[in-house]
């Protein structure tokens, strides 16, 4: 697992703003996955996953976060479909719960849109879109 | 907390106005705001050195409350410009009365105005898309009304035909508005074979996006019954804020109305059995069956059944929005205002050809963001305060 400058097990490590700038961890994140791995962050101290990725942890507000892979194991929570003018395709925007318990924005793909489903398992994949690194789903 | 220091009664609305409804070229959101803060303190028999207290939500400009006070060349001892989206106006007379009883100000004036059809903003939107929303190009914020409503079907078996009950009966109750912007007929089948926007939503289940502004004027009680028009008592007020985007929203089916709605009503010791109007912002028509269920109208999930068969239509089992709300009157980016100003004429008698029999307590439920930021407020008149 790869510590991050974020997640000293806990303990904060000054009581005052770093000097040195240290990668936000949205920019951490898009590392992550940019090297193939879906990172998610979690809580040193209660064990609770977190998603999108803080400085500080939600609900206590310790800095306490560490980042751990996600097994990419999901299942559609919401949908919808956006309906474009033809030929432009329509596409999905789902929301998406992993198996770690946060909720995600994302999209499934390698399925046609009407064949989604609420309630249905995905499994997380790493594609690219425009020379950028983007989470995206496949059923299961 | 349970709100229950809020003091009950003792401010009123007693000057309420719009201004350029549906459309209104060649002037500026500034301009109209202006106009429609004017028109309120017609209404209520008073004038602008008599204001001290000025709360507006600026479409395009962080710095709208300094700007409008400058604009009227006033000096407010508060002002304030907030960014709880739809729902800011109602916060806004929630603070109002609060700093009214607490003698801080005598005289508010909460004020809106926003012309997007006439003159839209070239890119100057004052939010960012979610880093974490913005490559799944959801749309904004259609889609996360859609995402809700997906899950409210799957979960209560809500239906779209359901959904479109509540654009024909804002249709029903604009056609009895003159200054409503959508009048034509409008039936179920008309709304189901509109084109889809962002499945379940099609075009006729989105708010409008037009030019409108909005105003009212609030008093301490002892001072409103000296006015023009009958005051329209202030009985309870609450607010909550439960995420920004709509991942994050703790459950998709449950709004803050849940929390807000329970305090306001506390706070007015009324119950939702008792309410002659609900006004419910409908940005689309999943946010009314929702703060439908949640401000208690009905059980959790029920929201789909209560509004058939025309229940929330003119002559229905429930007065909902009766100036035809954000879906077939008004709604220029953020509608708040309007529920205080529809609100305000129905229970003074003013509404016209809408006109309720005698209503005597009504609830303005306002809604911010995506879902985000909810906020209730409980009117009453002489009888109920």
């Amino acid at each position: 697992m790869r510590e991050s400058p974020h997640s000293r097990n806990g303990a904060p490590r000054n009581s005052k703003a770093s000097s040195v700038a240290l990668p936000h961890p949205e920019e951490e994140w898009r590392g992550h996955l940019a090297e193939g791995r879906l990172m998610i962050q979690r809580s040193a101290t209660t064990g609770a996953y977190v998603f999108y990725p803080r400085v500080l942890a939600p609900d206590t507000g310790l800095e306490d976060l560490q980042w751990v892979e996600a097994a990419g194991e999901g299942v559609i929570h919401a949908m919808t479909i956006v309906r474009r003018k033809p030929p432009e395709p329509d596409y999905n925007v789902v929301l998406v719960d992993l198996q770690e318990g946060v909720r995600l924005m994302s999209r499934v793909v390698d399925c046609p849109n009407e064949a989604l489903a609420i309630g249905q398992k995905v499994k997380a994949r790493i594609d690219d879109l425009e020379g950028q690194k983007i989470l995206v789903f496949v059923p299961a | 907390m349970n709100g229950q220091g809020f003091p009950r009664g003792k401010a009123a609305i007693i000057g309420a106005a719009t201004y350029g409804i549906g459309r209104c070229p060649g002037i500026s959101a500034l301009d109209m705001a202006a106009h429609a803060g004017i028109l309120a303190l017609l209404d209520a028999g008073l004038r602008l050195r008599d204001v001290d207290a000025l709360y507006t939500s600026a479409p395009y400009e962080a710095l709208g409350g300094m700007e409008l006070a400058e604009y009227y060349r006033i000096q407010p001892k508060i002002t304030d410009c907030n960014r709880t989206g739809g729902s800011a106006f109602e916060i806004y007379l929630q603070q109002a009365a609060l700093a009214l009883d607490a003698g801080l100000i005598d005289c508010a004036l909460i004020v809106y105005g926003s012309n997007p059809a006439s003159r839209p903003p070239a890119g100057v939107g004052m939010t960012k898309q979610s880093p974490w929303e913005a490559p799944y190009r959801p749309l904004a914020p259609a889609s996360s009304y859609a995402l809700a409503a997906s899950r409210h079907m799957h979960q209560y078996g809500t239906t779209r035909r359901q959904l479109a009950e509540v654009a024909v009966a804002a249709r029903k109750w604009a056609q009895l508005n003159p200054e409503a912007a959508m009048r034509e007929d409008l039936t179920i089948d008309q709304v189901l074979a509109a084109r889809m926007l962002s499945d379940p939503l099609t075009v006729r289940d989105c708010c409008l996006f037009n030019d409108g502004a909005a105003a009212v004027v609030v008093t301490r009680a002892d001072r409103a019954r000296d006015g023009a028009k009958p005051p329209v008592y202030v009985l309870g007020a609450a607010s909550v804020v439960t995420h920004r985007e709509i991942s994050s929203m703790p459950d998709l089916t449950v709004t803050g109305a849940a929390i807000s709605g329970r305090q306001a009503f506390a706070q007015a010791g009324v119950t939702p059995g008792e309410i002659d109007l609900a006004m419910l912002y409908d940005a689309f028509t999943i946010t009314p069956i929702l703060f439908l269920e949640d401000l208690g109208f009905c059980p959790k999930g029920e929201g789909g059944r209560f509004v058939e068969d025309g229940a929330i239509a003119p002559g229905g089992k429930l007065a909902v929005n009766t100036n035809g709300g954000g879906l077939s009157c008004v709604h220029p980016g953020m509608y708040g205002l309007f529920l205080l100003v529809e609100a305000t004429r129905q229970l003074r008698g003013e509404a016209g050809a809408r006109q309720l029999n005698s209503p005597q307590l009504g609830i303005a439920h306002g809604n911010g963001g995506v879902l985000s930021s909810q906020a209730t407020v409980i009117l009453g008149t002489a009888a109920t305060c």
